[in-house]
């Protein structure tokens, strides 16, 4: 099963590094990574979409809590949560397909944001299933290029406070 | 607090925080960039330096004294190879949790990444066998680094840390602040145990039939034995330990079990498979003593109290985790015992198992073998020596045969099995204990992986006993080739090639002497034992076709143990 990981982490030298060598080193998958600033000063949130048995999940949060440049280490998967990912795409289209394409593009609530005489780029926001489906659709239609950023999320409701949890 | 506004250079604020630190001795090698902390250390003498001969050395020599003394072992070497050479030691440290503090010199911050002379990252290197690392690009965050590494290294599981030191930092200046109280936001080790995890853990130890003691390294590192002791005579607990943990609780106690595991004793890999309550303390189900883990302690309920929260459920489920430290957490526990086990039944299986399968080995053909000198030792020091030895089955005989009475005496690469430790490591532990014998124990091929450190030994004068255990092969490979290998010695003879060690010896100063017949041993363990002008050495020719036993073949489930030699083909 899919797990997000919301991990509050010091801006500091390394602590990037730290966390990725720790999928690597521990043979732990990893589907996506992201990173970026937070509310909190000298404070980035990075958010980590793995998968595992609960045996392997488990170690990967106590691996990542084990890390000195962590602050805070959430299982999201335990919570209410909103994730979303952000996609451009590439296809190339011909005389008949731009249509089409253009409407595809609608239906995902995505938005044209380049256009040439061979291409068109989209833009496409949403929880990482809605991503997929597009993508799906627009498979067919060859895509040239991709970018995706992978899962960011966060836990709605209530606050998480900059504290690492204690095990 | 202490501050001043004088302005002093990177160098003097390097060895103002080590005066902090009360550290008493560096262990390094100097270089290109460490030129200025060198420089500074001419006119230092609050500490000591002691000069190396490879830094692979300076690391296992601080693991050494840190293992022997319960402080922080400090190495500085200089960028690039210097760095490099370290990384085993780190590795070692790693693996076995032992505090470290490693300095590296390395190339001024504006040639990072450009390929400068001796430039490696060091930091990337070692960034998985380290518990934290510091690369200090700014002198003003000099003193800050230094401070924390010292407390990671030390605090929580202890581990090695490194910091990096750029050229340019070293040479620079800034203003000396050292804050005696430490915050890192991000570290906060858990120290006192949850109460109800520990009640529940007293109620279930004191209902059981066949409680079980499974004890290790973190035993020691907490400082744990005498509650350990205290808690398992007042309960009649058995107690058996792994590597790292001997010494941990006095071998010579009737309640000790001896090592479990791979090499263990029959009786305690025994009372794995049956127990019904299994406690283990400061241990963390390693598979060389799991063997195979669905079936170690299958029916066992199980308590585990580990400081390192990524232990628990790691390797084996458990029932009652308790993350905290095992001294605090051992007190606790003894406060809130309802009542002892009544074990007496246990006691007896336990002791038929004794009898059944006794430790033994062949004695009556007159070879010298390895577990003879082992047992001389044993008991001509009374299990008061400290022992280091090295990797292989010298190693499995130190720690089936020498009965440790104190813990920090039994020093032995475990978890990363790395040949070559035992020397450099025997001259730490001589720095950090002065009234006690220490005996470097290694193999032919394991002594000949840092011997150079013998000289470092010798000029110091340190009263080290060095003794090669000289079997012509690498015995322990060889012992896999034999039984697992259709008896392919590929490359594990040394017969023909190894050196004349009694020369070897001599040539770096060493007084040295050999032998091949069991009526020396006495003798020359006597002559070690009186010899205290720096060190001595001693080769003892043993029998080459010995293998240690019993044995848990590697994957294989504790109670397929081979506790005699059997046809081979039986036994895979
Ligand atoms: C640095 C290193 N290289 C290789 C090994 C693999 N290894 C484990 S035990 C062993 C044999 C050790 O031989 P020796 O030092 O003579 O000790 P003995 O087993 O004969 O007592 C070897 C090669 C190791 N543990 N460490
Ligand atoms: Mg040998």
């Amino acid at each position: 099963m899919k797990h997000t990981i919301s991990i509050l982490l010091e801006n500091r030298f390394g602590a990037f590094d730290r966390v990725a060598n720790l999928f690597s080193g521990k043979g732990f998958n990893l589907h996506s990574i992201t990173i970026g600033e937070t509310e909190i000063k000298d404070v980035m949130r990075m958010t980590i979409v793995t998968s595992g048995n609960d045996q392997i999940v488990d170690q990967v949060l106590k691996q990542l809590n084990r890390l000195v440049d962590t602050l805070k280490v959430v299982d999201l998967s335990e919570h209410e949560r909103t994730e979303r990912e952000l996609a451009l795409i590439s296809i190339n289209y011909q005389k008949g397909t731009l249509e089409e394409l253009k409407n595809i593009c609608d239906i995902f609530r995505g938005k044209v944001v380049d256009i040439n005489n061979k291409s068109i780029m989209m833009e496409l926001t949403g929880p990482p299933a809605k991503i997929n489906a597009a993508v799906n659709v627009l498979m067919p239609y060859g895509i040239k290029e991709m970018a995706r950023t992978g899962t960011v999320a966060l836990k709605r409701g209530e606050q998480i406070n900059i504290q690492k949890k204690e095990m | 607090m202490s501050s001043s506004k004088k302005f002093i250079n990177g160098a003097e604020i390097f060895f103002e925080c080590l005066r902090r630190e009360n550290v008493e001795y560096i262990f390094g090698y100097p270089g290109g960039s460490t030129l200025k902390i060198y420089e500074r250390l001419y006119d230092i003498d609050f500490l000591k330096h002691i000069l190396v001969r490879h830094e692979q050395g300076a690391t296992h020599m601080a693991e050494g004294y840190a293992r022997a003394s319960g402080k922080v072992g400090v190495v500085l070497v200089t960028s690039g190879p210097g760095a490099t050479n370290t990384v085993t030691g780190i590795a070692n440290a790693y693996m076995d949790s032992s505090p470290l503090v490693v300095f590296t010199g390395q190339v001024p911050t504006n040639l990072i990444g450009n390929d400068a002379f001796q430039e490696a990252d060091i930091v990337g290197i070692t960034r998985p066998i380290t518990k934290h690392s510091f690369l200090v690009r700014d002198v003003k965050d000099l003193a800050p680094s230094i401070r924390k590494a010292f407390y990671i290294a030390q605090s929580g599981r202890p581990g090695p840390v490194l910091v990096d030191l750029p050229k340019n930092v070293i040479n620079a200046l800034c203003t000396f602040e050292y804050s005696e109280k430490i915050e890192i936001r991000g570290y906060k080790p858990t120290y006192s145990g949850h109460i109800n995890q520990i009640k529940k853990a007293a109620k279930v130890i004191s209902q059981a039939k066949r409680p079980l003691l499974y004890v290790g390294g973190g035993i020691i590192m907490s400082g744990a034995s005498q509650e350990l002791r205290s808690f398992a005579i007042e309960n009649n607990l058995p107690v058996t330990m792994t590597l790292q943990g001997l010494g941990a609780f006095p071998g010579t106690s009737e309640l000790s079990l001896g090592m479990l595991g791979m090499h263990g004793m029959y009786w305690a890999n025994q009372a794995i498979n049956h127990c019904d309550v299994l406690v283990a303390l400061g241990a963390r189900f390693d598979d060389r003593v799991t063997g195979k883990v669905d079936t170690f302690a299958k029916d066992a309920f199980k308590i585990h109290v580990d400081i390192d929260p990524s232990c628990i459920d790691k390797n084996v489920k458990v029932d009652v985790p308790i993350v905290g430290d095992v001294r605090q957490i051992l007190s606790e526990l003894r406060k809130v015992m309802p009542g002892k086990p009544k074990i007496d039944k246990w006691w007896e299986e336990i002791k038929t198992w004794q009898k059944e399968c006794p430790l033994t080995y062949d004695m009556n053909d007159g070879r010298l073998r390895t577990e003879y000198v082992i047992e001389r030792l044993s008991e001509k020091t009374r299990g008061e020596a400290i022992i280091v030895s090295d990797v292989g089955q010298h190693q499995m005989w130190v720690a089936q045969h020498y009965k440790f009475n104190h813990p920090r005496s039994h020093i032995s690469s475990g978890g990363l099995g790395t040949m070559g430790f035992s020397v450099p490591a025997s001259i730490g532990a001589a720095f950090a204990v002065k009234d006690r014998p220490i005996f470097s124990v290694s193999g032919d091929g394991g002594f000949q992986m840092n011997l150079q450190e013998l000289i470092t030994a010798n000029y110091y004068k340190l009263p080290i006993k060095f003794i090669v255990i000289n079997n012509s092969f690498l015995g322990m490979v060889r012992q896999w080739q034999e039984l697992f290998f259709d008896e392919k010695y590929s490359f594990t003879n040394l017969g023909e090639s190894n050196p004349d060690f009694v020369k070897v010896a001599e040539a770096f100063g060493l007084k040295a002497y050999s032998t091949d017949r069991p009526q020396d041993v006495d003798d020359l363990i006597d002559t070690m034992l009186n010899y205290n002008d720096g060190p001595i050495f001693v080769e003892f020719k043993v029998v080459k076709e010995d293998m240690v036993f019993p044995m848990v073949p590697s994957g294989a489930s504790i109670s397929e143990m081979i506790v005699k030699r059997l046809n081979p083909q039986r036994m895979v």
